[in-house]
C-alpha cells in the first residue's frame, strides 16, 4: 500500500503549527480499525489505520494547530512523527486543508 | 462494466494489523458497489458480464431505487458504479442519478456512448459529482466493433468527442483486456489522452457469455507477462479497479509490485445490486451460487449485506487449498473466484491465469463449465452470441415488457 499523492512538493505545504480540517468534500466512515475517508471530489479513497488518528482527524477544526489537536489526544512530541506523517499525506491527497 | 477499488492512499501511524486481513473479514458496509440498473442493451457485447439484452420486467421502480439509494446513503456507501445493460436507457436514469448524488452516493456510470449527445454531455460537464465511463473494447473499429458490434466504435468515441467538446474533465475511457487488443494498450492511452479522458484497464472474466469466448479472447500466459511489464511501466495514471491483482505474483514472492489491495472484495469490501433486486457477491459472479438475497423479499440492502449466509462464509479464512504451497500466494491469494467458478475450476485450486502456470494445467484436466442461471440475452444460440449483432434502436424504457420471455426485446416498449 502505497501513498502515490505524495511528493516533496506538496510535503512542504503541510505546517503542523497552523490549523486545518477534512475539506468539505470528504465523507468519513467510521471502521473497527479506524475510518474510511473518501474524497467526493477527488474520488480518492484513504484509510485512517487506528482509532486515535480518526479522533484526531475530527477535531482538527477545533485548534489552533495541528500539534495542539495532537497534544489534545495524548500524543506527545516523542510520539507525534508517525501522526504527522499520516496528517501530511492526507493533506497532500487533499483530504484535509488548511482552516 | 464495472469497477471495484482504484488504489487508495493510507495513512498508517501505529500499525494496527494489514488492510487486507481487516478487509477480508468484511466491513459493516460496502465500500462502494456496482448497481446494474437494467438488463436491457442496445448491443450484445460477445463477452458481456451480465448477459444483458432483454430487459427483465421485474426490474425494480424509481420509487424502489431511490429506497435503496436512501439505504445506501444511511450506511455510507460512498459511491455506486452504475451499469448494466445499458443504464442510459432506463427513462429514470437522469433522476436517479440526481437522486444519488443528493444524498451522498457519488455515482460512476459505464455507458457504451449511445445517449451520450452533445445535450447530455453539457449536462454531465456541469456536475462535480458524476464520472462517466465509456467502454472501448479496441483502440480501433475493427477489433473494437468485433467484440461489440458494428458501429460500436463510432458511438463511443462521437461520445468521448461530445464530453470533450462540452468541457467534462476526466471521463475514463474502460477497456476489458484481450488477446486481440493487448497490443494497443498504447493506442488506448493516446486515445485517452486526445479526448483527456482517464484509461481504465480491466480483467476479462468469463462471467455472463464471456464464458462462451474465454478461452479464445482472453490473454496468453506471454500476453499476461507483457501486460503486467506494461502496468509496471505505464500504470501511473491508468487505473486498473485492483482487477490483475493475479499478476502481482510475476513480482515475485510477495508481490508489491502493482499498487492496490491486492484482494478479492467479494462480499467482503464490494458486491452487485442486479436490475432486479438482487445481490450478488461481485459484479462478475451473477449466477446462483453466488447470490446471496434479494433486497425486496430479504429486508432491505443492508440485512442481506450483515446476514446472507453466503456473505458470512466468504467472510470466513478461506482455504488456499492446493495454492497453500505456493511461495506466490501471498502476492495473488489464489486469484479471482468468478474466473474459476466460470470455468470450471475449484473454488481451492489456482485461478486459470495463474502466471505461474497451475492455471493453464486444470484447464487441460477434466472440468465442467458451469450453466448460466441467469440470461437476458436476445439470443440463446452459441454460435449467434459469439457474434455481436449492430446497435437494436431502444426507445427509452418507460413500461417494462409484457412478459418475461417475449421474443422481441422491443416489444411493449
Amino acid at each position: 500500500m502505497t501513498a502515490p499523492g505524495a511528493t516533496a512538493v506538496a510535503t512542504a505545504q503541510f505546517d503542523p503549527g497552523a490549523t486545518w480540517r477534512l475539506h468539505p468534500q470528504v465523507a468519513l466512515r467510521p471502521e473497527p480499525f479506524g475510518a474510511l475517508l473518501y474524497h467526493f471530489g477527488t474520488r480518492k479513497l484513504s484509510f485512517l489505520k487506528n482509532t486515535v488518528i480518526v479522533a484526531v482527524v475530527r477535531s482538527l477544526g477545533e485548534h489552533d494547530s495541528v500539534r495542539d489537536a495532537l497534544r489534545a489526544h495524548g500524543i506527545d512530541e516523542n510520539a507525534e512523527r508517525p501522526y504527522l506523517h499520516a496528517l501530511r499525506t492526507l493533506a497532500d491527497s487533499h483530504m484535509i486543508v488548511p482552516a | 462494466m464495472t469497477s471495484l477499488l482504484e488504489p487508495p492512499v493510507t495513512s498508517a501511524p501505529p500499525k494496527v494489523g494489514r488492510l487486507v486481513d481487516q478487509f477480508e473479514k468484511g466491513l459493516d458496509a460496502p465500500i462502494c458497489l456496482t448497481w446494474e440498473l437494467t438488463y436491457a442493451c442496445n448491443l450484445s457485447c460477445v463477452h458481456c458480464l451480465s448477459s444483458s439484452g432483454k430487459r427483465d420486467p421485474r426490474e425494480l421502480s424509481t420509487e424502489q431505487c431511490k429506497a435503496i439509494i436512501d439505504e445506501l446513503q444511511r450506511m455510507q456507501v460512498f459511491y455506486v458504479n452504475i451499469g448494466g445493460g445499458e443504464p442510459t436507457v432506463r427513462s429514470d436514469f437522469w433522476e436517479l442519478v440526481d437522486y444519488a448524488t443528493e444524498h451522498q452516493v457519488g455515482v460512476k456510470f459505464s455507458t457504451n456512448g449511445v445517449r451520450i449527445d452533445k445535450k447530455v454531455a453539457a449536462r454531465l460537464a456541469a456536475s462535480d459529482y458524476v464520472d462517466v465511463q465509456i467502454s472501448l473494447d479496441g483502440a480501433t473499429a475493427e477489433v473494437n466493433d468485433a467484440v461489440r458490434g458494428p458501429g460500436s466504435f463510432a458511438m463511443a468515441v462521437r461520445a468521448l468527442e461530445n464530453l470533450s467538446e462540452a468541457g467534462f474533465r476526466d471521463a475514463k475511457i474502460s477497456v476489458v483486456v484481450t488477446r486481440e487488443n493487448v497490443d494497443q494498450l498504447d493506442e488506448f492511452k493516446a486515445l485517452a489522452d486526445k479526448y483527456g479522458a482517464t484509461l481504465r484497464i480491466t480483467r476479462l472474466r468469463p462471467s455472463g457469455r464471456a464464458v462462451d469466448v474465454w478461452d479464445d479472447l482472453h490473454p496468453t500466459h506471454e500476453q499476461q507477462r507483457q501486460l503486467y511489464d506494461w502496468l509496471v511501466a505505464h500504470g501511473e495514471g491508468v487505473l486498473t479497479g485492483d482487477s490483475f491483482f493475479h499478476l502481482s505474483a510475476f513480482g515475485g514472492e510477495g508481490g508489491g509490485s502493482l499498487p492496490g489491495l491486492n484482494l478479492c472484495g467479494a462480499g467482503r469490501v464490494v458486491c452487485l445490486i442486479d436490475p432486479v433486486g438482487d445481490v450478488y457477491a461481485c459484479p462478475f459472479a451473477i449466477h446462483d451460487n453466488f447470490h446471496a438475497g434479494n433486497i425486496l423479499t430479504d429486508g432491505g440492502f443492508a440485512s442481506v449485506w450483515k446476514n446472507s449466509e453466503l456473505f458470512r462464509q466468504l467472510r470466513e479464512p478461506q482455504s488456499a487449498g492446493a495454492c497453500s504451497s505456493c511461495n506466490f500466494f501471498d502476492a495473488c491469494r489464489g486469484g479471482c473466484m468468478a474466473a474459476k467458478f466460470f470455468t470450471g475450476l475449484p473454488m481451492d485450486g489456482p485461478d486459470p491465469e495463474c502466471v505461474q502456470g497451475y492455471g493453464q494445467s486444470a484447464l487441460e484436466g477434466e472440468r465442467t463449465v458451469p450453466q448460466s442461471s441467469v440470461d437476458h440475452s436476445r439470443t440463446g444460440k452459441r454460435a449467434e452470441r459469439r457474434t455481436p449483432q449492430a446497435p437494436v434502436p431502444l426507445t427509452l424504457l418507460t413500461k417494462p415488457p409484457a412478459k418475461f420471455c417475449d421474443e422481441n426485446p422491443l416489444a411493449g416498449l
